[in-house]
């Protein structure tokens, strides 16, 4: 999957979590948690809801990058190629 | 014969609307059950039933708004009064402007087609309506009297309530506003309880939190996402901990003065988005591992800000923790939840230059704060909570 379609994946799970986030207004460098007010419990959520959905468990010491969209879109393809390479 | 009542959801809590039955009657109940839907400022809250029996009748029709006390249900073959939810102290009335009304007379089991009550009700009793029709119906506080229904048997469904509401129907109303109006008046009325009758005091101290963030570090490493931990588990179990050897600080201020309470209910202040807050319990948070512990915060989290709490996590939390998480400053000078007598709050974790074994290096640092109730308790003790609370997070692998 190419970086748009993780991009999606992290949004599609954020609105599960904030139902009510606006996303459109989001830049890709923006921090969620000032953007959407997530606390650290709707990140943790975060982590586990795209952990699952792309069967990746993402180590604790990386999910800082899904604070980002951009950062986590980035982090997840390069991962999976890496993966789907080795 | 018991008769169930209309809980006291909270200090400050007049009267409720009964919105649903979730029991009818002829069906057994058992401790525990959730037998009803209640609307209050706070939002919808299911309530419990402590009793055992079998639901008799059923004296209140959905939609009537009826004060605390209320004969709601009777219940057979349970012989005390079944109580929603055991109140911690008599129910002391806020002086909030609430609207209030006699005792709504008895009802059928099958309602009626008109309400008895002299109360107007807020939705019409025995109308059919959705769930979700009817939550976004009050908190748009459009009449459902006055809605034409488009669904099954004229059934009011979300449809006809966004028309009328004048909302794009299907998924476009994401963002709607919620009706903040009644939770900030419910705010409004323990706050200002709270200051008006409650002498509080306010102590605080920083400390060192490197050895509960290194071994949660460590303790997360290995685990998949699920099974992870975030801070405040931490923090939370410490002061549930904590709390059981201070006694005077877990318990609530009634008439007869503080009573302390036996079992541990931490209520955790939860953020809403969009604006107001609630602070529901988890029970017995000291008995509770570290992650059972997670599971129940994070189960409460999402339920308490979906609008699904339940009643007897609103009406008892024994004392209450307020943490600001990482976003947040450094320290937090809380208001004590009436009839509770301590509130403990958690700044957010910030890079301190520290002295430490003779030298000074970067620390993480969290300033913790106790705000009681000197009806209940004195400042001696309150510092040695807060240096007990720092000692059990230096120790996590305790916790």
């Amino acid at each position: 999957m190419n970086r748009e379609a993780m991009r999606a994946v992290i949004a599609e799970e954020i609105s599960a979590i904030a139902p009510e986030a606006d996303l459109s207004a989001i830049g890709e460098a923006e921090d969620l948690r000032e953007a959407l007010d997530l606390d650290s419990m709707d990140i943790f959520n975060l982590v586990v809801a795209v952990s699952k959905r792309l069967q990746f468990d993402i180590p604790d010491a990386d999910a800082g990058h899904l604070v980002t969209l951009g950062g986590g879109a980035e982090y997840l393809e390069r991962k999976l190629r890496e993966a789907g390479e080795g | 014969m018991g008769t169930f009542t209309m809980p006291s959801l909270g200090a400050d809590m007049e009267a409720g609307i009964l919105v649903e039955w979730l029991k009818q009657p002829g069906e057994e109940l058992s401790h525990g059950d959730i037998i009803a839907v209640v609307e209050t400022d706070k939002g919808a809250i299911e309530v419990e039933v402590f009793e055992d029996g079998r639901l008799d009748r059923l004296l209140v029709e959905p939609g009537t708004k009826v004060p605390v006390g209320t004969p709601l249900a009777e219940i057979a073959g349970s012989g005390t009064q079944a109580q929603a939810s055991p109140p911690p102290e008599p129910h002391v009335p806020a002086d909030a402007p609430v609207e209030t009304a006699p005792p709504a007379p008895p009802v059928s089991a099958r309602p009626e087609a008109e309400p008895v009550s002299s109360i107007a009700p807020i939705f019409g009793a025995g109308e059919r309506i959705s769930p979700a029709a009817r939550k976004l119906a009050y908190d748009k506080e459009l009449d459902l009297n006055a809605l034409q229904g488009t669904g099954p048997d004229g059934a009011i469904i979300l449809a006809d309530v966004q028309k009328a509401a004048g909302l794009a129907a299907g998924g476009a109303n994401r963002t709607r506003p919620r009706n903040l109006a009644p939770m900030r008046r419910a705010i409004a009325a323990a706050m200002s309880r709270s200051k008006r009758e409650i002498p509080h005091y306010y102590l605080c101290h920083s400390f060192d939190v490197s050895a509960a963030r290194e071994w949660l570090d460590a303790f997360n490493g290995g685990k998949p996402p699920a099974e992870r931990l975030v801070f405040s588990a931490l923090t939370l179990k410490a002061v549930a901990l904590a709390v059981s050897e201070f006694p005077e600080f877990n318990g609530f201020y009634g008439q007869n003065g503080f009573s302390a309470s036996r079992s541990i209910h931490v209520g955790i202040a939860i953020a809403l988005r969009g604006g107001g807050l609630a602070a529901p319990a988890i029970h017995n948070t000291d008995r509770l591992s570290l992650p059972e512990l997670m599971l129940a915060m994070n189960d409460l989290v999402s339920r308490t800000r979906a609008g699904g709490f339940r009643s007897s996590e609103i009406s008892d939390p024994t004392v209450t923790v307020s943490s600001l998480g990482e976003r947040g400053v450094e320290a937090l000078l809380p208001i004590i939840y009436p009839p509770q007598v301590a509130i403990i709050g958690f700044g957010s974790v910030v890079q301190r230059a520290w002295a430490t074994g003779g030298a000074v290096q970067v620390r993480p640092v969290m300033c913790a704060t106790l705000a009681a109730d000197h009806r209940a308790s004195d400042g001696h003790r309150g510092a040695l909570l807060l240096r007990r609370i720092e000692e059990l997070l230096s120790h996590p692998e305790g916790l």
